[in-house]
């Protein structure tokens, strides 16, 4: 069994489409696409990795990683943030919040695979 | 050097102007070439009656080559200069730069408030897409399209081996995606189609009104009697911008809602009665101060009060209206002297404050203040309140007594060095 990925995204083609790339290469995929218990969900999974949108129903990517990092004491899990916005304010904003690796929509499929080997290889 | 020293450069500039050699001027006011050469190089002063036998012959008024360019045009020199990031203007200098050279000032003060107002339509550009949630909304669901795109065809296009089922899904996938893209981008057309009326003039709707105003010296007769008031916005309104167009609708509904209450021959005789006293012509005719501070500004130098300047602000201190008159302008951007007694009053309704104040300069011009704040209730008290206040300014024909209140345009154009009001530095050497 491969290195595990959990993706949490909302945009149901856009999950198949990762999904499909990541399980190609050998990783096992879940996914989730709601915010509201994504915390929770993370704690159930023990991901290798974990793909996080920010814009997510119910609670933002940046609130999510935020309490995994502070609450939870998940400071070693690597994230790769996805987000449509690519300002510095928002960099800032995931950084803050701890994120490892953040890529602005759209990207190549190499460029997110590149990224989430890096993360799981760090 | 200072304004006034400045005559020979602004004689010099003229005659050049007028295409007359020096020698001919000379010869024309009975002087010589090389006194005359003197006189242009600021090295010998002039006055008298050879000022007034040289401007005849340049065909200009005498005070325009004693005084110069206007305060205005120097404080936006000024200003322009503040904006520089890298290197420096020799500030100083300032005087004597739009003295010699008016024309090039004029250029460098008409580019500045271009920059200025172009500067306001970034702004206001930013603001929308940062603040505007439809557009955020769009934007955000197109680059979601655009990524599933994306990948979803990369992944086909690889060549590596997907079986039927799933080549089927992505097919689908992004036929899904670009009819989302397709609807996203029509309603985003749609959304700003609507909008490019309001984002046709984006650039500062009080700067249109106020040169507008300037241009009729704020003065509209057509306005005191009987006005046609939507007739009037409807004309004048033709080269303005559609926000200018309203806020000069606003503004002429006022104007005549104050000529009716307080009609310009009842001023007059008031006026005739007490000269340059607001509070006690508001008293002998039972009117609101702050309605006959806004008369005199329209009629006060027409009744022989001389040149007056109004500066109206809302509650947040932010300048709705700037009549300026030589020597006392009022920034175009940014913040004013927080000692002008404009905002004494506001911090006090419903007090008449006057005051004498002086505007930094070579000779610290003293001019008298008349301001007051009018508190515009609201029927509900959960409510916040409204102000208004309002501030006359009129030159002193004598030297500045004691006790008169320094005040500046802004700050970052104010030589007051240890001023108590300073909120930033000051691009101006140290007062003198």
């Amino acid at each position: 069994m491969g290195k595990r990925v959990l993706l949490i995204e909302d945009e149901p083609n856009i999950i198949e489409a990762i999904s499909f790339i990541l399980s190609r290469d050998g990783w096992t995929v879940e996914t989730h696409a709601n915010g509201h218990d994504a915390v929770d969900v993370v704690q159930g999974n023990l991901p290798d990795v974990l793909i996080l949108d920010v814009m997510l129903p119910g609670k933002s990517g940046y609130d999510i990683l935020r309490e995994l990092r502070e609450s939870h004491g998940r400071s070693e899990l690597p994230v790769l943030m996805l987000t449509a916005r690519g300002q510095s304010k928002d960099r800032d904003l995931a950084e803050r919040a701890g994120v490892n690796r953040f890529m602005t929509k759209p990207f190549s499929n190499a460029e997110m695979l590149d990224a989430v080997r890096d993360l799981s290889e760090a | 050097m200072a304004r006034d020293t400045l005559t020979g450069s602004r004689i010099r500039e003229r005659r050049i102007m007028s295409g007359i050699r020096q020698a001919e001027l000379a010869r024309h006011v009975d002087i010589s070439a090389s006194y005359l050469n003197l006189i242009e190089h600021n090295k010998r002063r002039i006055g008298g009656k050879l000022l007034l036998d040289i401007a005849a012959v340049l065909g200009v008024e005498p005070s325009l080559l004693t005084e110069g360019a206007e305060a205005t045009l120097i404080a936006t020199l000024r200003e322009a200069a503040s904006d520089q990031r890298d290197g420096e203007a020799e500030v100083e200098k300032v005087d004597e730069f739009a003295g010699r050279f008016p024309g090039w000032a004029g250029l460098l003060a008409e580019n500045r408030r271009r920059v200025g107002t172009l500067e306001h339509a970034v702004q206001t550009l930013s603001d929308r897409m940062t603040h505007d949630p439809q557009l955020a909304a769009s934007l955000h669901e197109m680059l979601t399209s655009v990524t599933s795109i994306r990948s979803t065809a990369a992944i086909l296009a690889d060549g590596g081996e997907i079986e039927p089922e799933w080549q089927d899904r992505f097919h689908r996938n992004i036929n899904e995606d670009s009819a989302r893209l397709a609807e996203i981008s029509r309603a985003l057309v749609q959304y700003l189609d609507k909008v490019d009326d309001a984002s046709a003039n984006i650039g500062a709707p009080q700067d249109e009104l106020d040169s507008f105003l300037s241009q009729h010296g704020y003065c509209f007769p057509e306005l005191e009697t009987a006005p046609e008031i939507e007739q009037f916005a409807q004309t004048n309104g033709q080269g303005l911008s559609a926000v200018a167009g309203k806020m000069l609708g606003r503004l002429a509904e006022r104007y005549a809602s104050d000529a009716a209450e307080l009609p310009k021959d009842r001023l007059a005789e008031a006026v005739e009665v007490h000269g340059l006293n607001p509070w006690a012509i508001a008293q002998t005719l039972r009117a609101d101060p702050d309605l006959v501070l806004r008369r005199l500004a329209v009629w006060g130098e027409a009744l022989g009060l001389g040149p007056l300047g109004l500066a109206v602000c809302d509650a947040s201190g932010t300048l709705l209206l700037r009549k300026t008159i030589d020597d006392f302008p009022f920034p175009r951007f940014g913040s004013a002297c927080p000692l002008l007694p404009l905002f004494e009053a506001l911090s006090r309704p419903g007090q008449p404050i006057e005051r004498v104040v002086s505007m930094p300069g070579q000779d610290e011009k003293p001019f008298r203040a008349f301001a007051l704040c009018r508190v515009l209730m609201t029927e509900d008290p959960r409510m916040a309140s409204l102000s208004e206040t309002v501030m006359l300014i009129a030159p002193l024909d004598r030297a500045a007594p004691e006790g008169t209140q320094p005040v500046g345009v802004s700050c970052q154009i104010c030589p007051r060095e240890r001023c108590r009001a300073r909120r930033e530095p000051s691009i101006l050497g140290a007062e003198a």
